[in-house]
């Protein structure tokens, strides 16, 4: 399965602000049907990735290509951010929580149909005389967003302000929104931060079945090594930039360089703790 | 400068408030010294410093109660404000609703209010004439509304596109003798053209660039307007500019042709014209309102929405976010050009000196006043901030004091705007009844 042609490589990929080098030569496969993590101490480089796939940064050197299995292949470090999610079906959630707060949980997710919604809306004058086709497409996005709700548990607050829910609703909430896309790639970061055990369990399941039941692809960024080691089956490591690691959960929590990257720093502090009950 | 003013919050006691009034009060004996305290006479042609402690003292008095009362009420205020938010449930929701229906309730009333003024008031001219004056502004407060309050753009040269359509109008009649209901679409046209123009580069940019792009365009109109002699004019104006028809019949004293007052077998009288003007401003306040309405609940003015809460959410989500901002942006346009020619046809004369900076500014001020975004709140500041300055002329110059002092209330009342509740585009609660 895994020697088919990968969903998305990322091929020798550098981004340098000025003389920082945030990613420095990466490359890494994501394959369809699979949860593809990225992990990597803050500061690794790996919302710097993310901002490179979707199009808010330009990469200083490589590609990033998507293997559409319709659209064929689709450059992505060349498409403007919304031709990433619109064309490439690409889709991304934000480390600090992105919603439109003022509007309803419900808006969020008819938003995020927007570009269909506008075609059948034909500039807005079959909206605007409140045509049938209209009409249908406009219930048809509003089953799409309950369907989505109900599945994410958030339909009782379909109508409230998504701005006034709390924290792990909200991380729900962009999910549910991005799902709304029709992502053929979904690329969350951080999804678990600010959850409480429970609710991380609940997105455990949820990540599994989204790839099980729906054939999705995910691609995650996760400090939560309780979802890292459980849900995925891949896993990149990163440090200052560099993959550091690769391979099954199994493997990276036995590699060496990836205890030191992450552990290293714990034994530097025994040994700076034992130097300082020695003085 | 004595000690620092302590913010007292809610729950102060008495001794916390006259603590805090007190050190407000000294400041004021400070600052009342030179300012109050001490004056300048004229004794024997030779200037004499003379003190009025006194009037110090009242002024020092004055200031000691007036910040204890404002204190109190501001601290009743937030209290409320804070009980309000703390009550967040679904309790919250009923009340929300008839809210909702409280505010439709109050538009249609507005509504009919509206229709029927100038036949309550059909011997009094200036009431017809200051009510069409709101409406202007009603109109360009929805036009800007669409703009700031939905889409989040701070337009500061609204009046450009006013100018534009003024003057499109303006030339259009002068010169090649079009009509008003010919001209009306074509200058509003022109202004969206305008609005296009602009906003093509300069939506690409951050917000701040855009307020200072559209400072500039507002300005560059004007001083084009001014200096541009031929072809506007220049500072003199266009006049003479027709006055609209109705379905042909002009509203003049009875001569050769047939006008409206001889064919409808009337007795002329200059108030059939302001009272015609003022239905037809109505008639596009109440086009503007539908077209706003409906487009807010369409997927174009749900991004306008989805763009002022969070951009970049807009762009992963595939929203071409320069697109939606210039939908809003020309449409704002549009409408300020529509109402533009309302003006030129209204008042038959037209100089650059109606198209200031000023007049962005109160319109920016009706669509902030209002509560961003809200329909009947652009009515309501409408209202507030013509009618202050026409009910103020008794005070003579204290008027402009007058209309300051209610617009930092208002902001310390309700610092979201008079109507700051936002409607959902949709509900799920109604959807779910559908079949």
């Amino acid at each position: 399965m895994s020697e088919r042609q990968p969903l998305l490589a990322v091929d020798r990929l550098t981004m340098r602000f000025g003389g920082l080098t945030a990613i420095d030569d990466l490359s890494l496969d994501v394959h369809t049907g699979r949860i593809t993590a990225v992990i990597g101490p803050n500061g690794a480089g790996k919302t710097t990735l993310f901002n490179c796939m979707t199009g808010f940064y330009k990469p200083t050197v490589g590609s990033v290509r998507l293997n559409h299995p319709q659209r064929g292949t689709l450059a992505l470090e060349a498409l403007a951010s919304h031709q990433v999610a619109r064309a490439a079906q690409v889709v991304r959630t934000f480390q600090n929580i992105r919603l439109f707060p003022k509007m309803t949980v419900l808006e969020n997710l008819i938003v995020a149909q927007h570009n269909p919604l506008q075609e059948a809306s034909r500039f807005s004058l079959a909206g605007l005389l409140g045509l049938p086709s209209y009409r249908r497409a406009e219930t048809q996005a509003v089953e799409k967003a309950v369907r989505w709700l109900t599945r994410l548990g958030l339909i009782d607050k379909a109508d409230l302000a998504a701005g006034d829910l709390p924290y792990g609703t909200q991380r729900r909430i962009e999910i549910a929104r991005a799902l709304c896309v029709d992502p053929i790639l979904l690329c969350l970061d951080e999804p678990a931060a600010g959850l409480n055990p429970r609710e991380s369990a609940e997105l455990n399941a949820l990540l599994q079945s989204l790839v099980r039941d729906d054939g999705l692809s995910i691609l995650l960024i996760e400090h939560d090594m309780n979802v890292v080691m459980n849900v995925s089956d891949h896993i990149c490591v990163l440090n200052y930039g560099r993959k550091i690691a690769e391979g099954t959960p199994e493997a990276i929590r036995t590699n060496p360089s990836v205890i030191q990257a992450y552990l290293g720093e714990e034994e530097d502090e025994r040994y700076d703790g034992d130097k300082g009950a020695a003085r | 400068m004595g000690e620092p003013v302590v913010q007292v919050l809610g729950g102060a006691t008495l001794a916390d408030r006259s603590k805090d009034a007190l050190a407000v009060a000294f400041v004021a004996l400070l600052l009342g010294i030179p300012m109050v305290g001490l004056t300048t006479v004229d004794q024997g042609g030779t200037l004499q410093v003379a003190t009025r402690w006194p009037i110090l003292a009242a002024f020092v008095l004055a200031v000691f109660a007036g910040r204890l009362v404002l204190r109190y009420l501001a601290d009743r205020l937030g209290e409320r404000r804070v009980r309000r938010e703390r009550s967040l449930t679904s309790s919250d929701q009923r009340r929300t609703a008839g809210g909702r229906r409280m505010i439709v309730r109050v538009g249609w009333l507005a509504f009919i209010g509206a229709l029927l003024l100038p036949i309550a008031f059909s011997d009094n001219r200036y009431v017809v004439d200051t009510a069409t004056t709101v409406l202007i502004y009603v109109m360009l407060g929805w036009g800007l509304n669409v703009v700031v309050g939905l889409a989040g753009l701070l337009d500061l040269g609204h009046v450009a596109f006013y100018a534009v359509g003024a003057y499109a109008y303006a030339l259009l009649s002068t010169q090649f003798g079009w009509g008003f209901w010919v001209a009306l679409p074509v200058a509003g046209l022109i202004a969206a053209g305008f609005g296009l123009i602009i906003g093509w580069p300069s939506l690409r940019l951050r917000g701040d660039y855009l307020a200072i792009v559209t400072l500039g365009f507002g300005e560059i109109i004007r001083v084009i307007l001014i200096n541009w002699t031929e072809f506007s004019g220049g500072p003199n104006g266009i006049t003479s500019i027709p006055r609209p028809t109705f379905f042909g019949l002009p509203f003049k004293p009875p001569s050769d042709e047939p006008t409206f007052a001889s064919f409808f077998g009337l007795e002329f009288s200059p108030v059939h014209r302001i009272v015609f003007l003022y239905y037809v401003i109505l008639v596009l306040c109440v086009l503007t309102n539908v077209f706003v309405t409906r487009l807010r609940r369409l997927p174009v003015g749900r991004a306008w929405e989805a763009v002022r809460e969070d951009e970049i959410a807009c762009k992963a989500l595939g929203i071409n976010v320069t697109n939606v901002k210039l939908s809003a942006f020309v449409l704002g346009a549009m409408l300020g050009g529509v109402a533009g020619v309302f003006f030129a046809a209204r008042q038959g004369f037209i100089s650059p000196e109606s198209f200031t900076f000023n007049e962005s500014a109160i319109i920016l001020a009706i669509v902030v006043l209002g509560g961003m975004g809200s329909q009947l709140g652009v009515v309501l500041a409408s209202l507030v901030l013509v009618l202050l300055p026409e009910l103020g002329r008794d005070f003579a110059e204290y008027r402009m004091l007058l209309f300051g002092t209610a617009m930092i209330l208002i902001m310390i009342w309700k610092p979201g705007g008079i109507l700051s509740k936002r409607e959902p585009t949709l509900r799920h609660a109604r959807e779910e009844g559908r079949p």
